[in-house]
């Protein structure tokens, strides 16, 4: 049992990373790595906010949505838009300076395709209440790594002589392809696909 | 957009080119690199978001003056949701292959943010022929993004275009560019090309001025 979770993990860690196998919330992957510091919020964000979408998603799954399949999306996005409205709330409250320190990247986790598919996959996958959990503990902090490994690459990249043209997205672009190359060298690992 | 309505047929040429969803506004990214595996798998995406993207303008446009506007981020996710359901089920009727094969991509249309872009942008603030061909622009110019970062893979991946296969049997396919590292690296120099060429073209408008 255990090793099975730690599969769920490490596959949604490392093997089938969200943002370099799967191309979810490249928006903010390529927006928001300027700075490792904000990258890092960022991503602990993200991860808390999959959490609990994901807690979210297999309650209504359970116990709402056998009766009404079709309704399975405009549940899911509308679950999603309450958690991070409720995430601000508590964060503003708790501590107003984590708050000012993420900005508009907090309500923008909405709009994240990154959450909306852990809650699809979850689904479709069939996990219960604990896999579910571990799996966005995985991918939240693979996409986490994701970012912060950008972003140190992007600070290093500010400081050499890079042509004019490749200045920007292109260059953004052509490392995250080198960095999915790289993450490609983890398949297998586990027995995940 | 420089405020003035360049009316339906103006509406959809800015799409296409000048204000081109992927590679001048950078929208819809994730979508545009997760399907593109090939080039009929980037036309699919490109009409199913198109014909979100249409029905959610036509609906938005149209109700404009009756929602509120400190709800009309949720109605609007509510419309493109429904839309997207539409969308998803048909597209499993009617071509099951090509749905098992984009996966929860179809859904996640919902979280596309060119359509939300596009409903708060254009749709909420325009009557309802500017918002289609609006909707229809944006969605051409996706769609054509797509089918080209599509049809780039599939050539150089697997050796063929739209399924036929193009160079014979001794050609050796490049698999790289239809695994997830190649989307990055083609839509990199796509995006490197239409740079260049708007370098280009600032230069020769400076060399104009000048003379």
């Amino acid at each position: 049992m255990s090793a099975a979770l730690l599969g769920i993990f490490v596959s949604a860690l490392l093997v089938n990373n969200f943002t370099l196998s799967y191309f979810l919330g490249l928006c903010p992957f390529f927006g928001v790595s300027g700075r490792l510091q904000t990258a890092f919020r960022l991503g602990m964000a993200n991860t808390f906010v999959m959490l609990i979408t994901s807690l979210a998603a297999w309650a209504l799954h359970t116990y709402v949505l056998i009766h009404a399949p079709y309704l399975m999306l405009i549940a899911y996005i509308l679950v999603i838009a309450s958690t991070v409205q409720f995430v601000e709330m508590v964060i503003k409250k708790a501590s107003p300076a984590l708050f000012r320190a993420l900005g508009i990247f907090l309500p923008l986790i909405t709009t994240n395709c990154a959450i909306m598919a852990l809650a699809l996959f979850q689904t479709s996958r069939g996990y219960g209440l604990l896999q579910g959990l571990v799996f966005a503990a995985g991918a939240g902090l693979g996409v986490t790594l994701a970012l912060v490994l950008m972003a140190g690459l992007r600070e290093e990249a500010e400081l050499s002589n890079v042509p004019a043209l490749l200045r920007g997205t292109a260059m953004s672009f052509l490392i995250a392809g080198v960095l999915s190359l790289a993450f490609m060298g983890f398949a297998g690992l586990f027995g995940g696909s | 957009m420089n405020g003035r309505d360049a009316g339906f047929r103006g509406e959809i040429a800015k799409g296409l080119f000048a204000e081109n969803p992927v590679f001048v506004k950078a929208l819809g990214l994730c979508p545009a690199l997760a399907v593109t595996n090939s080039a009929i798998n980037g036309l699919a995406m490109g009409l199913a978001t198109t014909f979100v993207l249409f029905m959610s303008s036509l609906l938005v446009s149209a109700l404009r003056r009756l929602i509120p506007s400190q709800v009309r981020i949720s109605t609007y996710i509510v419309v493109i949701a429904t839309f997207v359901t539409v969308a998803d089920f048909s597209l499993q009727a009617l071509a099951p292959a090509i749905h098992r094969e984009m996966g929860a991509f179809i859904a996640l249309i919902v979280v596309n943010c060119l359509i939300l872009g596009r409903a708060e942008a254009f749709a909420s603030r325009h009557p309802v022929p500017a918002a289609l061909g609006d909707a229809l622009g944006m969605g051409a110019g996706f769609a054509g993004a797509l089918i080209l970062i599509g049809g780039v893979r599939e050539v150089l991946g697997s050796g063929a275009l739209f399924g036929f296969a193009l160079f014979g049997p001794r050609f050796e396919p490049w698999v790289v560019m239809i695994l997830p590292p190649g989307g990055f690296l083609v839509v990199g120099v796509l995006l490197l090309l239409f740079a260049r060429r708007a370098a280009a073209r600032e230069r020769a408008a400076a060399a104009e001025e000048r003379r």
